[in-house]
């Protein structure tokens, strides 16, 4: 009888295993993908589809480049996880090779190229973002616009769809319009009311759209709070301090800023707040950290979508924040049992 | 009965209790198994020392360790039969190692030994309570096995505010401490009063989990019952609130500050068992010689409590509970949390064994492959300590032990709850394990080498001193000899008076040196002998071995025949002429010198290869031998140099008096340094004796006796060259000393000779022990060497007179 000699602890919660992380993760963003499909059409679905064949095939091609089991790799569904971020990210009507850029460019530089899973300092599908919108500005800000509101007044067919991905759609443009925040970042020198009234994009019914879609990812993102695979810190902190920051501006000047409601639905407020800011691997590690990161990325949405050159600042607050996080950790350790204070940054004083 | 308030605590897990499985059979209680292993060491601290030998008859309760030394427990005979063996067994250890233990073949009477109630325990002394309990073996029965007296000890550093029982049992599947309770409750709290009049605590509190209701039922009743003011805490299911940190943290509010013990807050814990197993020892005079262990697993068909003896066999508990030993895949020693696991089913149940659980592959399957981690947090979320987990995983994979350290590393308490939550099944506390344990190396091989460097420093700064001592020494020298020009323009005029005296005196000097050249060969070539014999008995050729015997006592004649010769050369012409004595006596001198030196070196081979080799009994005779060697030269060497001083002294008369004092204490000097090393030397090999609990110490401390001895008398002689130098100088006119001098050569001479066949008759003895069939033989040397021993002695003794009454 061959005893097995392992030391302890020698039992494991039953299930949660990192695949069920990011399973659960890519089923949380299931509702969200469904009005967004029920809104702009097809074309979120089939930057999905792109996107997690692109990002299993070149995760794949690293891995065994690397020598690494891949199915084994493949199965814990990171990749997965980022194509299916991305794919939600990217406008729905986007040429295909912009997605394949981003995800393969996330897959391969951003995650595998560091070490693969684990090892990343930086959020793999911001990067990819962030890549494709520096490089391929022009498709990456045309977005499908409410279908009762663009010029052909009909949602695209997924025909229409397919053609506009893998070919090329000559009336593309009567299905796309600004987003809200695109709209709004220029209106110029008109006030805020002057604007809402006069700029499409910024009429009632795109903003309800935007409404829905935010309100959809909160739902994805109070699933993953309930499962406890993510805590409350980060994304309150994100959306509280994006509500605080517009808030004051506001209270300052009413005529050219935004009230606060109009940046939590807009844009991806809530999408960045639950799905992207929350990447364990890139964000801070106490919950002290999380509060102080996610703040952070409020603080650099607003500032972005307000002066930046760029209508949406989720990808570029997060990859910023992520440069952050290391040195926030060693600022906001918890305060360990026994220890009257907690340890700040790295130098070994006397203990506690 | 007043109500305690329930505080929380950070993280904590909800593991699958699985505790009713052991609940549903009641308490059993096992026959007495073929043999009770009882390991020596089942506390924390030193071994107990054994009191009883193979082969003797115990009756149950009699002590058969003793403690040895503060931190350590006594050990009694779970029941009454005959030791039959006292040898290494397998124990139950994570290390999976054997261990020494008291094996103990139960005669199936179960005869008690005489029991002694502490009845009076109110009345007496709390120190004599304590005393007694360590007298019972009494340790901590949650886990560590602390020694309870001294823990009992320590709470009065401060007075205690609290004194909480820890029933909480927070571990899954262990049901003992609530089988106890439901079972011994009046025990216990009979047990837990004892307690209390002993540290006498402001608040006294059992902490229990809410899973436990029937236990906090009992409890309650027998404390209504007792009209006690013991207060009972019912505290949320989580693990790991039985944790001792987590209860104070639980019932008080209050941590334990890091690296602190509860003491220092006023705070003591004890385990329930410890409790009833204080009751047992208080009331009935029954040590700790049982304990309740759970035997659960899927792989038993009779899941159970049962009240065992320790040092029962796992195997025999195994059996009792029916086990399938096929389905058997993981055996652990305590709770899936943090027990370990066993490598054997022979090892035995100790004081602290809780829990066998005997898991089937399907209950705990082997862990997942580890992945990468994601820094999830989870782990963060469910440490009861508030560490980062993550970042020290983080830190240990990369070894970054200072950074480790400052993320609070040690205040880990291995609950294991992080682990238990990892989704990509990392065995954290492993990895924490393992770097403490580095750690603790690092810090360890860190002080080796602070001390190193201590010494290495030392060593410098002490060569550097000696360096200035011989510089500001060879300055004196420069400016003696300075002064010596001087005084020597008078001394050529002598010099040139006596020419045939020099000639002569190189004469015997070709001469000495021709018989040392002799000597020295005839050294070698007994050397060499010498290892041949070595050689010979190591290998047990006896014909070779009396061979070489043989030759070897004939060249030691030869030496001895010549050293003779060389001393003769050396006394003969100060016999003669004594102006020639000066040469001879130094080349004596310089011969005495080389003696020593020589018989120093061997010394120390020999003391060398005795540290090697400590039992060897024929390389210690030869120590010994050579000690007497060097004591007999050092002393030939002192007794020559005073006359070469007062030689030199009146060759060089009163102006070159000074130098010669000079060099004399000079040499005097060098002689107590020497004397001084080797007084060290000794201590330190007497230090390593000890440490070692090498048999050879009780002689390296004789040895230490007489270098000290050695020394002082170095030291005395010191201080009186210094005195006696010029006051000989003043007194004697120089014929009278240059006479006195011959006569103390011949002194000296017969002395050696009385010693030299001392040693032989030793030697001659110990060859008679060795080789009794050659007694008649070396009876017959016996005698020759005494006769020459005698001789030189009545010599000797004549010359003395003759010296004194001059």
């Amino acid at each position: 009888m061959a005893l097995l000699r392992i030391t302890s602890p020698h039992t494991q919660r039953a299930g949660r295993r990192t695949s069920w992380v990011m399973l659960m993760v890519i089923l949380a963003t299931i509702p969200g993908i469904a009005v967004q499909s029920w809104l702009f059409g097809w074309g979120t679905l089939i930057n999905i589809a792109i996107a997690a064949i692109t990002a299993l095939l070149s995760e794949a091609a690293v891995l065994s480049m690397r020598r690494r089991s891949v199915v084994f790799f493949l199965t814990d569904y990171s990749a997965l996880l980022t194509a299916v971020l991305l794919g939600i990210a990217l406008p729905p009507s986007v040429p295909w090779w912009v997605t394949v850029t981003a995800v393969a460019f996330a897959v391969i530089f951003a995650k595998q190229l560091y070490g693969g899973l684990g090892n990343n300092p930086f959020n793999p599908a911001m990067v990819g973002y962030a890549i494709v919108l520096v490089s391929f500005p022009v498709p990456m800000t045309q977005w499908v616009g409410a279908s009762d509101m663009v010029s052909s007044g009909s949602m695209m067919s997924l025909s229409q769809s397919l053609q506009a991905i893998f070919h090329h759609l000559p009336s593309i443009d009567s299905y796309t319009m600004a987003t809200p925040l695109d709209g709004f970042k220029h209106k110029d020198s008109l006030s805020s009311a002057a604007a809402f009234n006069s700029i499409v994009s910024l009429k009632g019914a795109n903003l309800s759209s935007w409404l829905f879609i935010n309100s959809a990812y909160l739902l994805g993102g109070l699933i993953l709070l309930v499962l406890r695979i993510i805590t409350w810190h980060t994304p309150v902190a994100v959306l509280s301090s994006l509500a605080v920051i517009s808030g004051v501006f506001y209270l300052i000047d009413p005529n050219h800023a935004a009230t606060p409601w109009f940046h939590l639905t807009t844009g991806a407020a809530m999408f960045g707040a639950f799905f992207i800011a929350t990447d364990p691997v890139t964000s801070c590690t106490s919950n002290r950290g999380k509060l102080v990161y996610g703040t952070g990325i409020g603080i650099l949405i607003y500032v972005i979508r307000t002066w930046g050159g760029y209508p949406d600042g989720v990808a570029f607050g997060v990859l910023l924040m992520n440069f952050a996080a290391p040195l926030i950790d060693y600022y906001t350790q918890p305060r360990t049992y026994g220890h009257k204070k907690a340890k700040k940054g790295l130098t070994i004083k006397e203990d506690n | 009965m007043q109500t305690t308030n329930i505080f929380s605590f950070h993280g904590g897990i909800h593991p699958p209790e699985n505790k009713a499985q052991s609940l549903t059979l009641p308490l059993g209680h096992p026959s007495l198994p073929k043999e009770l292993i009882l390991p020596l060491s089942q506390h924390i601290g030193q071994s107990s020392r054994p009191l009883v030998s193979q082969g003797e008859q115990v009756l149950k309760g009699q002590a058969i360790a003793i403690n040895n030394g503060f931190l350590s427990s006594f050990l009694h005979a779970p029941t009454s039969g005959s030791i039959t063996a006292i040898e290494e067994r397998v124990i139950a250890h994570p290390s999976g190692l054997s261990d020494l233990c008291i094996v103990i073949e139960p005669d199936g009477d179960d005869n008690w030994t005489e029991r002694k109630p502490l009845n009076d325990w109110r009345r007496i002394s709390k120190t004599d309570v304590l005393s007694y309990l360590a007298e019972m073996g009494i340790v901590g029965m949650g886990g560590a096995g602390f020694p309870t007296q001294v823990k009992l000890q320590g709470a009065h550093k401060h007075p205690l505010t609290h004194f909480i029982i820890n029933a909480a049992e927070c571990e899954p599947y262990i049901t003992a401490d609530d089988m106890l309770i439901r079972e011994k409750t009046e025990q216990l709290v009979l047990g837990i009063e004892v307690l209390q009049h002993l540290v006498e605590a402001d608040q006294v509190i059992i902490g229990i989990e809410d899973n436990k209701p029937q236990a906090i039922a009992a409890l309650n009743n027998a404390l209504a019952q007792h009209n006690s003011t013991i207060q009972v805490a019912v505290v949320p299911t989580k693990y790991p609130s039985g944790g001792e940190k987590q209860l104070i943290q639980l019932l008080t509010g209050k941590e334990v500050p890091s690296g602190q013990h509860p003491a220092d807050i006023g705070i003591l814990c004890q385990n329930v068992g410890t409790c009833v197993a204080v009751h047992d020892a208080i009331y009935l005079g029954q040590p700790l010689i049982t304990r309740f262990t759970t035997l659960t697993g899927d792989a038993l068909k009779a899941p159970q409590n049962v009240e065992v003896l320790l040092g029962t066999p796992v195997k025999h508990l195994l059996d009792y509970a029916q086990a399938t030993h096929k389905k058997i895949s993981r055996l652990v020693m305590g709770g899936p949390m943090m027990g370990f696991t066993l490598n054997s089913i022979d090892a035995p149940i100790v004081k602290t064994s809780n829990c066998i659980l005997a898991a089937s592959k399907k209950e705990l399957p082997a862990p997942a492959p580890e992945q990468a981690c994601i820094r999830c947090g989870m782990c963060e979320q469910v440490c009861p300590a508030s560490l980062l987990p993550q970042q020290l995983l983080w830190f240990s994979k990369s070894q970054e032990f200072e950074k480790a350290e400052h993320y609070n590393l040690f205040d880990c308490i291995e609950c294991g709850a992080c682990s238990y939550v990892c989704p990509s099944s990392i065995p954290l506390v492993q990895y924490y394990r393992h770097t403490k344990s580095s750690i603790r190396e690092a810090r360890e091989a860190a002080v080796k080498s602070d001390l190193a460097k201590q010494r290495f420093e030392a060593r410098k700064a002490r060569q550097e001193a000696e360096a200035a001592e011989k510089e500001a020494k060879r300055l004196a020298r420069q400016k003696a000899s300075a002064q010596k020009t001087e005084g020597k323009s008078t001394a050529t005029e002598a010099k040139k008076a006596t020419p045939p005296a020099a000639e002569t005196k190189t004469a015997i000097l070709d001469e000495s040196k021709k018989l040392k050249v002799d000597i020295a060969l005839a050294k070698n070539k007994l050397k060499k002998l010498q290892k041949q014999l070595v050689e010979a008995q190591e290998n047990e050729h006896v014909e070779e071995i009396n061979h070489l015997q043989l030759q070897v006592t004939e060249q030691e004649k030869i030496l001895t025949s010549l050293e003779q010769q060389l001393e003769k050369m050396a006394t003969t012409p100060a016999e003669k002429s004594t102006k020639a004595a000066p040469a001879p006596v130094n080349e004596e001198l310089k011969k005495a010198k080389i003696d020593v030196a020589l018989i120093g070196a061997k010394l120390k081979k020999a003391q060398k290869q005795l540290a090697e080799s400590p039992d060897d009994k024929e390389l210690k005779a030869n120590v010994s031998e050579l000690e007497k060697g060097l004591v007999q030269a050092q002393s030939l060497l002192d007794r020559l140099t005073p006359s070469t001083a007062a030689q030199k002294a009146d060759m060089l008369q009163k102006a070159s008096s000074k130098p010669t004092v000079n060099d004399d204490l000079k040499k005097a000097k060098i002689d107590l340094a020497i004397a001084k090393a080797a007084v060290k030397k000794v201590e330190k090999a007497l230090k390593k004796a000890e440490e070692l609990k090498a048999p050879e110490a009780d002689t390296l401390r004789q040895q230490l006796l007489e270098a000290q001895q050695r020394v002082d008398s170095l030291e005395k002689a010191l201080s009186n060259p210094q005195t006696q130098s010029p006051m000989t100088e003043a007194t004697e006119s120089n014929a009278s000393t240059d006479e006195s001098a011959a006569k103390n050569e011949q002194i000296k001479k017969q002395k050696i000779a009385s010693a030299m066949a001392k040693a032989a008759i030793n030697k001659l003895k110990k060859r008679l022990a060795a080789e009794p069939d050659q007694a008649e033989s070396i009876q017959q040397e016996i005698a020759a060497a005494e006769k020459r021993q005698q001789e030189a002695d009545a010599l000797l003794a004549q010359l003395t007179q003759s010296q004194d009454t001059m």
